[in-house]
């Protein structure tokens, strides 16, 4: 009886350690104790580092007067203002570069890639010549390419290239008439809204009427009527409310007005014209990957090919398209930190460049940094998950 | 199996805070058999490669004088060309053993980053390079310039505060690195190039057209330059600073890379001290006695690394100004050897 006891309780023992659930939970356990462990102690080395070499640490040098001048702000800022603020200004400026460069590769890439599945053999080729240049030449180059591309190619202030003497171009920049808002722009601002606001609601309108009665409204040309009518005749009413500011050529340079610094337009070209052609290869596989059948089928319906793609192949092609084109959008975000090589002052060329060797608080700096392009990087995804959930297939 | 390899990692991970965290540099660098030296990227006269691919220049001399006095072979430094803005991590992360990259002497750099600047090989001061045909004849006259600079070095802080004390508006373009500052300034972007006076004379030699180019006469700025060690190790502070004080006293003492085993039986006993005829010096900073005849004979003094270098004869024709002996009207001067 004794013996039999023993062995059961060996048995229960033994299957213990051999149960896989129990082992695979002890295992796991173990693995996230070490990684914690881990972690932990890379976080105490490093403070200990820093104590030990008197580097100074903490965030106390956010509020500290930063003392250097900033290329392109879009906010207020000055040599007397924080290093804070700096960090505000290098974000916006690669909010800036990449929100715009986002805009332009995704039309580009739509553009070329639509381009590519042309009949028009000429048309298919460029965009086949676009794709494969674009997509296999390292991005830093095409940024410097650019950048010396446009200072070289446009002259001096002196000698700039004038449009309606108005707009001047130069190797300092776009100068652009700077608008100036009087009382009553306001109204003018509120005007704008509103046409859209009623643009929206004419489109759903037409919409439900087509569904009901099949009889279609010219939306497109009423549309560019309310946009631009409304505003401007807001405008006139209120006795023209906006004047503008005109850069004139004094000294060095040409002295107020908006400006728009070749680095932007360089980093800018660059980014969009590079992830452009990644772009327009996901759009050409997103359309070729709906069935064929699904084009004839409209052919036979009678829509010309134009409406075709609009309506039918394009509304299917996204639920492809969307998922990679979410990585190239977070591509262009991460790659706009190049700017650095060019001078265009966004987060790593201010923040984690500047500010970083004034302070020398690397480990604050550089974690700073990271969390703003993790940040952006979690929200683009996020918002683009949103997005490709609406157009997916909804299996009823 | 996934533990084996995670305990290896964090056994990695210790062993390499644990190097990091040794104190004795110089133990290190014996081991290696070769100093780590930071230079910069390509700065004509004070660390560039020639032709052949070797550093040569003022800082390059300074981690070669260092290699002499330790090894008694000027080619025992491995060379780690180093942005503005890497610079003082990678010698705070132990990834240099010493940071000889023409770096401006400043309160914050000494005190809040853990360094220690070991002396001033270069006595600068920032300067303004213009286009002649600009017309320009003083720093005074460039309101609403473009300029364009550095990022990460005080030139950056200087040209702010300059352009502020004198109410003058400006537009700053700020480039990683000096190459790239060159070719847009060459290209027109700027009106202006700024940075210390020697480096201005050291990058004109890029230009398309360097007669077509002007340093103006204003220095606004004091500019400091010398190497840099990491705090917490006396021993390898003092080793660097005596080896530029070295270099500076056989100046004055008239002992050259040529003359240096006559001048041991000098009757000088400053001389003797100097050369570690007399006394133990070397001993007391971890060297041999004769480590700084060692360091002479192999690169030369002062004077001699400055004329080969930076002065009148060489391309950036720089005169000794502020970087002549205190005994010659300028301000090099070291605490004697006794």
């Amino acid at each position: 009886m004794a013996v039999q006891d023993g062995i059961e309780s060996s048995q229960k023992a033994s299957s213990f350690i051999y149960d896989p659930k129990v082992r695979s939970l002890f295992s796991q356990a173990v693995l996230i104790a070490v990684l914690i462990w881990l972690g932990y102690s890379v976080v105490q080395n490093t403070i200990a580092n820093l104590e030990r070499q008197n580097i100074a640490s903490g965030f106390g040098f956010l509020d500290t007067t930063a003392g250097f001048a900033v290329g392109q702000s879009l906010i207020a800022y000055s040599e007397a203002s924080s290093y804070g603020r700096t960090f505000v200004v290098g974000l916006l400026n690669t909010l800036l570069v990449s929100v715009i460069g986002i805009a332009i590769a995704t039309v580009l890439g739509f553009i070329f890639g639509i381009a590519r599945l042309s009949n028009n053999w000429v048309i298919s080729k460029i965009a086949y010549v676009y794709v494969e240049v674009m997509r296999n030449l390292p991005l830093l180059l095409q940024i410097f390419f650019w950048y010396f591309a446009v200072l070289r190619s446009v002259p001096g202030p002196r000698e700039s290239i004038t449009v309606f003497d108005s707009i001047f171009i130069n190797n300092r920049g776009l100068k652009l008439p700077k608008p100036l808002y009087e009382p009553g722009a306001g109204l003018v601002g509120i005007s704008i809204l509103v046409a859209i606001a009623a643009v929206w609601l004419l489109r759903r309108w037409a919409r439900k009427r087509q569904m009901a009665t099949g009889e279609q409204f010219p939306v497109f040309q009423w549309a560019v009527a309310i946009l631009f009518g409304l505003p401007l005749v807001v405008f006139y009413l209120t006795g023209s409310p906006v004047s503008f500011e005109y850069p004139e050529l004094r000294g060095f340079n040409f002295q107020g007005g908006l400006t728009i610094i070749p680095e932007f337009v360089a980093l800018l070209l660059a980014l969009s014209v590079y992830t452009g052609a990644f772009i327009a290869e996901i759009v050409r596989a997103g359309i070729l990957a709906v069935s064929r059948g699904q084009t004839e089928a409209s052919y036979a319906l009678g829509l010309r090919p134009g409406p075709t793609l609009r309506l039918v192949v394009i509304p299917q092609a996204l639920r492809v398209i969307i998922p990679p084109l979410t990585s190239q959008y977070l591509n262009l975000t991460k790659n706009s930190s190049l700017a650095v090589a060019i001078a265009y002052p966004d987060l790593v060329s201010v923040f984690a460049g500047t500010t970083l060797n004034q302070t020398g608080q690397a480990v604050e700096i550089l974690g700073m940094t990271l969390a703003v392009y993790l940040t952006l990087s979690l929200l683009t995804s996020a918002l683009m998950n949103w997005y490709n959930r609406r157009v997916a297939l909804v299996e009823r | 199996m996934n533990k084996l390899v995670l305990g290896s990692a964090v056994a990695a991970a210790l062993g390499l805070s644990a190097a990091t965290a040794s104190a004795a540099t110089l133990d290190d660098v014996k081991a290696k058999g070769s100093i780590q030296c930071g230079v910069s990227q390509g700065l004509p006269g004070f660390s560039n490669t020639d032709d052949a691919g070797t550093w040569t220049g003022l800082d390059v001399d300074f981690c070669r004088a260092m290699a002499a006095a330790i090894f008694d072979d000027p080619e025992a430094v491995r060379y780690t060309p180093l942005s503005a803005k890497e610079r003082f991590t990678a010698l705070q992360s132990g990834e240099v053993d010493v940071l000889s990259r023409n770096t401006t002497w400043t309160m914050q750099r000494d005190t809040a980053l853990g360094l220690n600047f070991a002396g001033v090989t270069y006595y600068d001061g920032q300067g303004f390079m213009v286009r002649r045909d600009l017309g320009v004849a003083s720093a005074l006259e460039l309101s609403g310039a473009s300029v364009c600079t550095n990022t990460g070095t005080t030139t950056e802080l200087n040209v702010a505060d300059y352009f502020r004390a004198n109410d003058m508006p400006y537009e700053i373009v700020a480039f990683e690195k000096a190459d790239e500052v060159v070719q847009a300034y060459d290209a027109g972007r700027c009106d202006v190039y700024t940075t210390d006076a020697s480096g201005l004379y050291a990058q004109r030699l890029k230009l398309t057209n360097p007669d077509e180019h002007m340093v103006l006469p204003e220095i606004i700025s004091k500019e400091p330059l010398g190497p840099v060690v990491r705090q917490g190790d006396d021993q390898w502070f003092n080793i660097t600073k005596w080896v530029y004080f070295a270099l500076v006293n056989a100046e004055e003492l008239g002992v050259t890379a040529a003359n240096v085993e006559e001048m041991k039986g000098s009757n000088n006993p400053a001389i003797k001290r100097l050369l570690g005829v007399e006394g133990a010096f070397g001993e007391a900073i971890g060297l041999e006695n004769d480590w700084a005849a060692r360091v002479i004979a192999h690169v030369g003094n002062y004077g001699e690394i400055f004329e080969r270098n930076v002065g009148p004869d060489t391309p950036l024709g720089i005169s000794r100004g502020l970087n002549a002996l205190w005994s010659e009207g300028g301000i090099q001067y070291a605490p004697p050897i006794r």
